[in-house]
């Protein structure tokens, strides 16, 4: 791996080498005034450890042509994101990951902080990170780790999250949704308003919930609370009582025979979804938009009481210093200056800066997915695919509305451990 | 037992005459139990590093401590006193571990009777029935067709086959047999049993025809003319000659589905509990020595089964 890595590496730079020798040339005849990054000293290489959402190719491709940086992707689910962290903390410069893995990685100590005074556009960063509350105003529920909870640190190498700002951010947000309930609209024939829905016994064996326990478990405690059945003081971390109480409700439905699968990747939700095998199930934005890009009708409903959310955003490895610090600055202030934002919410997802990425979005596109308003023409995916046809309206409808009605956020309670035993059991009913 | 020297002599008698002339110089002298071990050398070399090594840190690390993001080198029963949580308290009522046990255990034993039946009676064929060579090697390399995809498109693949608007449910309601599509069909025991057997017959199939074309046809011909009937020549001869290939098939096929948590979990929904995927939920939540604890169970109980197996027939003396 290190040799293919050092291959590539000399190889660029004897590409780099006679690009400037080109360039040099290309000056010297007075064509072009130059390319400033190619004169630097050694080609500059980011690793970015992340999931897959945000790690698009054209992300990469715009990105090494406007700063010079090459990004090379590392690819993993979740769970193996932070895994990779706690165990190989070299082996990545760049981190992309969910708020609610801090809670574990910061008392590692295998991060560092990124200074917000180096984030050009932090001050932009939309306030549903900083404050809690969308830039109407509206107040946004927090429930579970919420990014503003953990979202500065009390000094540069502390692992106490601090309760006002401070100019040493975790996570630079760059990416986040609001998630809800999938239905088939076609098979289920009449309005779904409610979490409580998912257990309702007339989907008996066509339900599904998702089968990672720290987001299973939000959705299953929206649904309990949904039926009137308990209230929780803050879902996102549960006591023990609290636990065994809401997987008391999911075993009873499980041996009720409510569900036909659980799922853990974005494919076999799109699978279980477009055949039929089920017809309301918890799913992600862009499983929704897949599925109905195959020709097949299924709305991400928006329900009364409220989203579940979820966060994601950059830091850098412990072992990043030096100039590679420098480029990670650079990569993290890039990213907030439009391209990547406007790419992000072509797919569904929202954007952490929304100027800049307005600014790289067309008007009828911003009004489609940020503005909740009819799409004037075609709407398209970043690859030119049909996602919607003209006059479509997005489900749950504008950033303000579906930002402003999340309830809580994906977490890590204290009783994680106990959480995860739980969980087990209920596999095991 | 045969010296590495006399299997060489018999195998070849002009390089054991050279190493003689070679023998005279003291300095080139190589006792033959150090060729042995010369020539074992590299495997176990490799099965100590990679395996030996590896499996001593579980069993060391299942004894540890952990929090939410380290391992704490203390010694500890956490990982395996969460394991076993409930299981004198809860009873009549079986616990967690209990019951995944319970059901890995079953769908183990299907999968092996399933299995070992098709796979005796494929191999049985390619051995007896197939006279040509190259026909048997082309037939073998079919078995392993359900190995050229990855389990995703399996699980893609097995939707529209059996789902509930799936192939075989369309076909039985336009037949008439049923009015409503028959859930059991995907996402059940059903279904992973189906999966599993669809994998790992081939697993049987290739030891037990290898011990079948070893049997000496002259035995075979030799219980004919001793007037016995086929069954009697099954049940006396080729069984008990075929033991060693279905012994062998036996152990890849239940060490294998003993640790599966990936088919499981995709042709089951995720709703049928394994040994393996508490492994994989405790590493995923980085409970690391709970998920050793949980591989050191594991591992006791597989070899347990095991060497029940090779209580019945010595693989050592049969090989």
């Amino acid at each position: 791996m290190t040799e293919t890595t050092r291959k590539k590496g000399l190889s660029r730079r004897t590409l780099l080498k006679s690009t400037a020798g080109l360039a040099g040339l290309a000056a010297g005849s007075g064509v072009i005034t130059g390319f400033p990054y190619v004169m630097s000293a050694e080609p500059k290489v980011l690793r970015y450890l992340g999931t897959a959402v945000n790690e698009g190719d054209d992300i990469s491709k715009q990105c090494l042509k406007d700063t010079g940086i090459k990004i090379e992707y590392i690819t993993a689910t979740t769970d193996d994101v932070t895994k990779r962290v706690m165990t190989q903390p070299n082996s990545f410069d760049v981190l992309d990951t969910e708020y609610f893995a801090l809670k574990k990685i910061v008392p590692s100590g295998n991060i560092l902080a990124l200074d917000a005074k180096k984030i050009k556009q932090f001050d932009n960063i939309t306030p549903v990170f900083t404050k809690g509350e969308t830039p109407g105003g509206k107040k946004i529920g927090g429930q579970g780790t919420a990014p503003w909870k953990v979202l500065y640190l009390e000094g540069k190498d502390s692992k106490k999250f601090a309760s006002s700002a401070t100019e040493f951010v975790t996570l630079i947000p760059t990416v986040y949704n609001a998630d809800t309930l999938g239905v088939r609209p076609d098979l289920i024939k009449r309005p779904i308003s409610s979490w409580a829905e998912l257990l309702n016994p007339e989907f008996k064996g066509k339900a599904s919930i998702l089968n990672i326990p720290s987001i299973g478990i939000m959705d299953a405690a929206m649904v309990v609370e949904a039926s009137g059945k308990y209230k929780y003081a803050d879902k996102g971390n549960m006591t023990k009582e609290e636990i065994d109480l809401t997987m008391k409700v999911m075993t009873e439905a499980k041996k009720a025979g409510q569900f036909r699968a659980f799922w853990k990747d974005f494919n076999e939700s799109v699978n279980l979804m477009a055949s039929g095998e089920t017809v309301i199930q918890s799913m992600w934005s862009p499983a929704v938009t897949k599925v109905r890009s195959m020709g097949i009708a299924c709305t991400f409903q928006p329900l009364k009481e409220g989203y579940r959310s979820w966060a994601s955003g950059f830091c850098v490895s412990k072992g990043v210093s030096g100039a590679k610090l420098e480029w990670a600055y650079e990569f993290v202030n890039w990213f907030l200056s439009g391209y990547a934002g406007a790419y992000l919410n072509r797919q569904g997802y929202y954007s952490a800066v929304l100027s800049t990425a307005k600014a790289h979005m067309e008007p009828y596109e911003w009004a489609y997915w940020m503005e909740g308003k009819a799409a004037e023409k075609d709407i398209k995916a970043p690859d030119g695919s049909l996602l919607e046809k003209a006059g479509a309206v997005r489900d749950g409808g504008s950033y303000e509305d579906r930002m402003g009605g999340v309830a809580c956020w994906n977490a890590v309670m204290d009783e994680n451990d106990y959480m995860v035993r739980k969980w087990n059991e209920f596999i095991a009913a | 037992m045969d010296t590495s020297e006399d299997i060489l002599q018999q195998a070849s008698p002009d390089l054991v005459r050279g190493s003689e002339t070679a023998r005279r110089s003291k300095a080139a002298r190589l006792s033959p139990s150090f060729i042995s071990w010369l020539q074992a050398g590299p495997m176990m070399l490799v099965f100590l590093a990679f395996f030996l090594i590896p499996l001593v840190f579980v069993v060391v690390v299942s004894f540890w401590d952990y929090n939410e993001y380290q391992l704490l080198p203390a010694f500890s029963g956490r990982g395996y006193t969460d394991t076993f949580e409930g299981c004198i308290a809860q009873l009549p009522e079986l616990c967690t571990i209990a019951k995944t046990y319970v059901k890995t255990l079953k769908l183990c034993f299907l999968v092996w009777i399933i299995t070992l039946f098709i796979g005796f009676w494929v191999a049985y064929f390619l051995a007896f029935h197939i006279k040509s060579k190259t026909w048997q090697m082309g037939l073998s390399l079919l078995c392993t067709i359900p190995f050229w995809t990855s389990n995703v498109i399996r699980m893609i693949a097995w939707i529209p086959l059996l789902g509930r608007n799936g192939l075989v449910n369309s076909g039985l309601m336009k037949t008439g047999l049923i009015n409503q599509p028959v859930e059991w069909l995907l996402f059940s025991e059903f279904s992973v049993v189906l999966a599993l057997v669809h994998l790992f017959t081939f697993f049987m199939v290739v030891p037990i025809f290898n011990s079948m074309v070893r049997i000496d046809k002259s035995l075979i011909e030799a219980a004919y003319d001793a007037g016995a009937t086929g069954f009697q020549t099954l049940v006396n001869v080729i069984i008990p000659l075929a033991k060693p290939g279905i012994v062998i098939g036996s152990i890849f096929v239940i060490t294998i589905v003993m640790g599966d948590f990936i088919t499981i979990g995709v042709m089951g929904g995720q709703q049928i509990a394994a040994a393996g995927k508490i492994i994989e939920t405790r590493v995923n939540a980085l409970q690391f020595p709970a998920a050793a604890a949980n591989a050191v169970i594991l591992l006791v109980i597989t070899f347990l089964i095991i060497t029940m197996m090779s209580r019945i027939v010595d693989i050592k003396k049969e090989l």
